[in-house]
């Protein structure tokens, strides 16, 4: 029998994750499921006309192993506003709060394209954990039938090249060409800018590079 | 004098121990072969984008949003097993995590979910939903009321049954802390067979995901009782800055 005394510092083991399966719409969106049950349902809009920063859509599909869409694909985002500041009371920088924007949405892949679409604005720069700055980004997390535990990514823009390559996240990917899997593609289309950004849980056959995952 | 503060709202989250969680690729659950990464995750360190996340206002919320009974009751209401599902919200090292949103959803009690792609031969409940979502209190409670789910078919493989289960949504106060899981009910025989239930690596984790029947807190002639606490990651306590030296090598 060992005297060393092994549980002394308490530590609960994080509740196990499981995969969202294919309804996961009807508790996260509703409306998508087929039906109108709450007063407020949290959607894909983040902002109203009066949220400052540059309105962009944010778009794309989420792809599997053999290039075919996720069409049952649930994602949500996370941001800072167009100053650089998070909607929380950890961020205790001194920068100007949005009171319009929350900086938060979800929506699921169209059940016939697996396009998914938000309404967004583009974030600001934020700090990264060694004083620096990171280049602006948006969180993004995917949950579907057959993802046991929700993937991460992050979202970058391809016109902040030179943000991008000072950025401590992409710079921490060893292997330079998988960086560009996180470069959303800037375009105009009917006078809104519109950023495309496709996931890849798999390399696919016609030559889609798997996206990065994070480890968060 | 520097205060250190466990369990404070900005500090850096405990890594994700991945021996107690599904890894990606589950063969036996068939779907995730081809959803599933075939490249290692990657770890940067936390920043202020995963140390935040979205804050929810109870006022959000609707009266009846915890109470799938009535939630959805047109002209009566659903038929099954009456009950209440509660438990408290936790993080890793104990402390309560307050204004997390938790949202629910299931199928029927008949194994059938009102989506539109479920083809399910059982019928849809007129009077459920079969979602509803609800906010921590300052000690993490959260409760709400429901019907018992049915078991239902899966094309898996061609006599797969999922246990009767209760999927669940968190939202806790940092980003790093999202999770989706499924709760089952104590005493299912479904859900040693499951190949979904058998992605978690360890017995002990996969108990942790069965409610357990809490009969004191039955309503005595309406609705018997299940607790279910969840446990999500802990922030780890601040004790001193990174300080480097001038002329310390780094």
């Amino acid at each position: 029998m060992s005297l060393s005394p092994h549980s002394m510092v308490t530590r609960h083991p994080e509740t196990p994750s499981q995969t969202g399966g294919p309804y996961v719409h009807i508790g996260l969106a509703p409306q998508q499921a087929g039906f109108d049950i709450f007063d407020n349902n949290f959607g894909n809009v983040l902002t109203t006309p009066e949220t400052k920063g540059e309105h962009i859509t944010l778009e794309g599909r989420v792809f599997d192993g053999t290039g075919t869409p996720v069409r049952d694909v649930l994602i949500e985002i996370w941001q800072a506003n167009a100053a650089g500041r998070y909607a929380h009371p950890g961020d205790t920088q001194g920068r100007e709060l949005d009171p319009t924007f929350r900086g938060w949405g979800r929506t699921g892949g169209d059940f016939d394209t697996g396009v998914y679409t938000f309404e967004t604005i583009k974030p600001g720069p934020v700090p990264a954990s060694n004083g620096g700055t990171q280049a602006p980004h948006i969180l993004m997390v995917l949950f579907a039938r057959g993802i046991n535990l929700g993937l991460h990514t992050r979202v970058y823009f391809d016109d902040e090249a030179d943000a991008n390559a000072a950025d401590p996240v992409l710079n921490g990917i060893e292997w330079e060409t998988r960086r560009d899997t996180l470069v959303a593609k800037r375009s105009e289309r009917d006078g809104r800018t519109v950023y495309t950004f496709d996931v890849y849980l798999q390399d696919t056959p016609a030559g889609g590079l798997e996206t990065v995952f994070f480890d968060i | 004098m520097i205060i250190a503060a466990p369990g404070a709202a900005s500090g850096e989250f405990v890594e994700r121990d991945h021996t107690q969680h599904p890894p990606a690729l589950t063969a036996g659950y068939r779907t995730s072969v081809l959803r599933s990464p075939r490249n290692a995750l990657i770890a940067p360190r936390n920043t202020l984008s995963e140390t935040t996340g979205p804050v929810f206002d109870p006022r959000e919320l609707g009266e009846k949003d915890n109470d799938l009974i009535l939630n959805f009751a047109r002209d009566g209401l659903p038929i099954g097993e009456r009950l209440i599902v509660h438990g408290y919200v936790r993080d890793e090292f104990g402390n309560p995590v307050k204004g997390a949103l938790v949202e629910a959803w299931q199928a029927n009690a008949g194994g059938r979910y009102r989506h539109k792609k479920d083809r399910y031969l059982a019928p849809i409940d007129p009077n459920f939903g079969g979602c509803g979502r609800m906010i921590t209190d300052d000690n993490g409670y959260y409760f709400f009321r429901t019907i018992k789910p049915g078991p239902y078919p899966w094309a898996n493989s061609t006599n797969a049954w999922r246990p009767a289960h209760i999927h669940f949504s968190i939202h806790g106060t940092g980003w790093a802390q999202r999770l989706i899981t499924q709760m089952y009910f104590e005493g299912d025989p479904l859900i040693e067979r499951c190949p979904i239930a058998k992605t978690v690596p360890t017995l002990d984790q996969l108990r942790s995901l069965i409610a357990q029947e809490d009969p004191a807190n039955n309503a005595p002639f309406d609705a018997r009782t299940y607790r279910f606490d969840l446990t999500l990651r802990g922030r780890r306590a601040t004790f001193f800055d990174n300080v480097t030296l001038p002329g310390a090598p780094r």
